[in-house]
Order: structure tokens, then C-alpha cells, then sequence
């Protein structure tokens, strides 16, 4: 059976879908020579990032087995993993911004 | 492993044979297209600086005129000046003389106008096209490549898939004595603890987190979170949820060949092996700078589906993106989508990579030499304009 998503690394929370996954289903999903079964809870499209397992709030978002940012709210396992629920912790220059309105 | 080149004199090797048509500033473009237009065998360079800039940024137009005119795809060179702009005009004719090439200046403003240069510039190329055109291939040592890595349009896919493979073509390169440069230093933020493991030394690898906190901090100085400016609308769309996603996938494409040196934008390595260039991600900047540094070749990977290509160095495209192939192979040279499939290996793709590169050194034309999609060209600038 082809796999619907990759897991890159064993400890990353977060897998990449392979093609558009329906909500209700059971994804395959790669890891190496292995396979995971995970339920995706949204549609998720082809390229997209779900959940593996349930993320906190504020949990660091894991991919390549790095820090690719960070949860700002709870992620359920098989939900949709974006930018609606992910934040970035570089190239911020909203939280150094000084008030400099003219 | 070897190539069929163009032996230039000063040594370096060509994969290209063009007449450039150099424009000096941003008001000498038309001139520079209208010649370009006229006689074949040559190739328009045109961008939008070279005047009312800081000194800083006018140096720097000056160093990758330089550079471009330099790069050995260029047989010969005519410099188009308007006559009035800050650009060193003689200084850059001069320099890239220096390397033993025909170069000749013409200027609008004292040859009386753009019809009457149009018409000079077009005597002029034509008679430098016919020498050029003698010249032949011979073959080439591998280690003669200087490789230009470069993603773009990016998607989930570029990190799994074609960045990897990538990475192992450019590792081939530099196992076979020859140069990679790897540029877009936002797409180092996030993954720049990884890049500095690979750095030949210490001293490389400070310069190499120097040069992410400068642009890092060129981002920030505006104040706002730069989600949207990089990644990209596009990225987004593509699956990329943040800046650290995407520059740990962009990296890839540097394989794991020690980094023996870092430069500023546009500038020459002056040793062989992986090294570093200063520069942003966008298409026109990058593949200028890559250009004004000599590559002879880049490869360009895109998850969903970029077209640029660069007037007179051959970029090439791949994509591990099936969907992204299935419908733009008329800009894309190389499918890598195995790799998402897992039914191919990286080794097997980068082999495949690796040898597209020769042969399109060797002259196979790339998809967009062959579409016409050949003007992503511009020079980056650090100060403003004034």
C-alpha cells in the first residue's frame, strides 16, 4: 500500500500529507522502512502538515527532528497543522516593534 | 568526469558563448534590449540601479557588472551607458578586460540618442558575434563547474524531495574538484545551527551566523512578523507553515560538503568546494548574484513550479512535486516526485541530477533557454534609493 503521508523523523509531531486526505480516514504514514496508522480529523491537502499525536498549546512543533515553531493553541491529533495554529519564533520584528509611528 | 566548454583565456570555462550587453544603469535598459533585439548570439543584461543610490550600493553595481561581465558564458562584452549615472564605467570596462575580452563601451548621451546607439550597438555586436561564433567546445574537467544551488517557489515537497537530491548532485560537484554556491541566507534562518556544523572552521561558521542575523535583522527593522514576505503566500499555500520549515528544507540542497568559505554578494570564490554567498531568496537577486560570481550552471528546484531563468547562465529545474510536473513541463527539466512515492533513493536521483548538469554545461538547452524565460535579473541593494 503506498503511504498517504511521510514522517520524517521518529520524534517529529508533525507528518506531511502525500495527497489530499478526506477527514475520517485512517492516513498510512511513513516513517523509514516503517508505517503509522493516524485518523485525519480535517481535510488536509496534498503538501499539508497534520498532527501526529494531540500538540499543547505552546508545545514546539517538530519536523527533520527540529524546532519549526511553535503551537498556538491545542492541536489535535490528525487536525490540519498550519498557520492557523502555528506560529514562527524567527524573523519577528513584531515583538521588538518600538512605537515609531510618525 | 568532464564537459564540453568554451576555454576562456584567463582559464575559467564556459558553458555558454554569448556577446553581453551589459546596461550600466537603470536608464541605458532600452538601448540595451534594442540591440540585444537586433542581433542574435547576444544577450541583454538590464536591471534598475546605477544611480542616485548611496556609495555602498554604487560600488556594488560596479563589482557585479564586474562579475557578470567576467563570468566565462560571456565571450565579449558591450557596456551600454547612458553617460551621466554614478556607475564606474571605464573601472568596471577596464576590469573585465582584465580577464582578456573583447569589451567595448558605448554611451547614448554621446553617440546622440537611443536610435542612433541602438543602431552603432547592433554594428558593433554583430561584428563581436562573428568572433565569437569560432570559437569551439573542448572537453572540460568536471572541477571546471561552478554551480549555482538555488530553490524557489517553494513547497512541502522541496525538503523531502528535490532539496535532498539536490544536495547529493552538489556534493558529485565538489567530490570532482569543482564549486558550489549556495546563496538565499533567509532561507539559512531557522537551520543555521546545522550549517555551521558543516562550516571547514570556526571563523566560517561565525560568518556564516553573521550573515543570517544581518538579514534577520533587515527583516525585523520594519516591525512586523515577516510570515507572508518569506515564507511566501505561495509557500503557504504550499504547506509551509513558517520561516525555520522552510530554510531547514532549503538547506538540503547544499548536501554535506564541508563549508570552506563565505562572500558577499556577487563576489568570486576565490577557492574550490561548497561555499556560501550572501544574498535574499527572490529569483532576480539570487540568480544575478550567483552569475556575477561565476557560475557557469545553476539548478533550481520548485515545488510549485517557477519559471525564471537567467539570460546567459543555464538554470536548471526540478521539482519533486508529480502535480506541479504534470503540469509545467515545459518550464522543468527534471522530476524527482519518486522521492515522495518512495519507489527512487536520493542517490539515484542526485546520479540523475548530477549528469543533467554536465549536459546541459555541455549545451543541452534548458526549458527555459528553450521558452524564452530568461529575464529574472537584478542586483540586490542594502541602502535606499535616493
Amino acid at each position: 500500500m503506498p503511504a498517504d503521508a511521510i514522517l520524517i523523523k521518529e520524534e517529529d509531531n508533525v507528518a506531511t500529507a502525500l495527497h489530499d486526505l478526506e477527514a475520517g480516514r485512517e492516513a498510512a504514514v511513513r516513517l523509514g522502512q516503517g508505517e503509522r496508522k493516524v485518523p485525519i480529523a480535517e481535510p488536509i491537502p496534498f503538501g499539508h502538515k497534520f498532527a501526529v499525536r494531540k500538540i499543547a498549546k505552546g508545545e514546539n512543533i517538530l519536523k527533520y527532528g527540529e524546532v519549526i515553531g511553535r503551537a498556538t493553541r491545542d492541536i489535535e491529533a490528525g487536525a490540519h497543522a498550519h498557520v492557523q495554529n502555528i506560529e514562527s519564533l524567527r524573523g519577528r520584528g513584531d515583538w521588538e516593534k518600538e512605537d515609531t509611528a510618525l | 568526469m568532464s564537459f564540453m566548454g568554451y576555454r576562456r583565456e584567463e582559464g575559467r570555462a564556459g558553458t555558454r558563448n554569448y556577446v553581453g550587453l551589459l546596461s550600466t544603469v537603470v536608464c541605458a535598459n532600452e538601448v540595451a534590449e534594442g540591440i540585444a533585439a537586433r542581433v542574435s548570439g547576444t544577450v541583454p543584461f538590464l536591471h534598475h540601479q546605477g544611480c542616485c543610490q548611496t556609495p555602498v550600493d554604487i560600488a556594488r553595481v560596479n563589482s557585479v557588472l564586474t562579475g557578470l561581465g567576467c563570468n566565462p558564458n560571456l565571450a565579449s562584452v558591450i557596456l551600454v551607458s547612458l553617460g551621466c549615472e554614478s556607475t564606474d564605467v571605464a573601472g568596471v570596462a577596464k576590469a573585465i578586460a582584465a580577464t582578456g575580452k573583447d569589451v567595448k563601451t558605448i554611451v547614448i548621451q554621446e553617440i546622440g540618442g537611443a536610435g542612433r546607439s541602438v543602431a552603432e550597438g547592433a554594428l558593433l555586436a554583430q561584428e563581436m558575434v562573428r568572433q565569437a561564433s569560432v570559437q569551439q567546445r573542448t572537453q572540460c574537467p568536471a572541477s571546471d563547474i561552478v554551480l549555482g544551488l538555488k530553490c524557489g517557489s517553494s513547497d512541502t515537497t522541496q525538503g523531502i524531495a528535490a532539496n535532498p537530491a539536490l544536495g547529493v548532485a552538489s556534493d558529485l560537484v565538489v567530490r570532482c574538484g569543482g564549486t558550489s554556491v549556495l546563496g538565499e541566507v533567509t532561507e539559512f534562518i531557522g537551520a543555521e545551527h546545522l550549517l555551521v556544523r558543516h562550516a571547514r572552521n570556526k571563523e566560517i561558521g561565525d560568518k556564516i551566523l553573521a550573515l543570517v542575523k544581518r538579514i534577520e535583522d533587515r527583516a525585523k527593522s520594519v516591525g512586523c512578523d515577516m510570515r507572508g514576505g518569506q515564507p511566501t503566500g505561495g509557500n503557504i499555500k504550499g504547506g509551509l507553515t513558517t520561516i525555520e520549515e522552510k530554510s531547514l528544507g532549503a538547506i538540503a540542497k547544499a548536501g554535506t560538503a564541508p563549508i570552506e568559505a563565505v562572500y558577499e554578494y556577487g563576489q568570486r570564490p576565490a577557492v574550490r568546494g561548497l561555499v556560501v554567498m550572501d544574498s535574499p531568496g527572490r529569483e532576480p537577486e539570487i540568480l544575478t548574484g550567483l552569475a556575477a560570481a561565476g557560475c557557469n550552471v545553476i539548478a533550481f528546484t520548485t515545488g510549485r513550479g517557477a519559471p525564471q531563468g537567467f539570460p546567459f547562465v543555464p538554470v536548471i529545474k526540478i521539482t519533486g512535486n508529480a502535480v506541479t510536473w504534470g503540469k509545467l513541463q515545459d518550464h522543468i527539466d527534471l522530476d524527482v516526485s519518486e522521492l515522495m512515492k518512495g519507489t527512487s533513493s536520493y542517490p539515484v536521483e542526485g546520479q540523475r541530477i548530477y549528469k543533467e548538469i554536465l549536459e546541459v554545461a555541455s549545451g543541452r538547452m534548458t526549458k527555459a533557454e528553450i521558452c524564452g524565460y530568461t529575464r529574472a535579473m537584478d542586483i540586490y541593494m542594502v541602502g535606499p534609493v535616493i
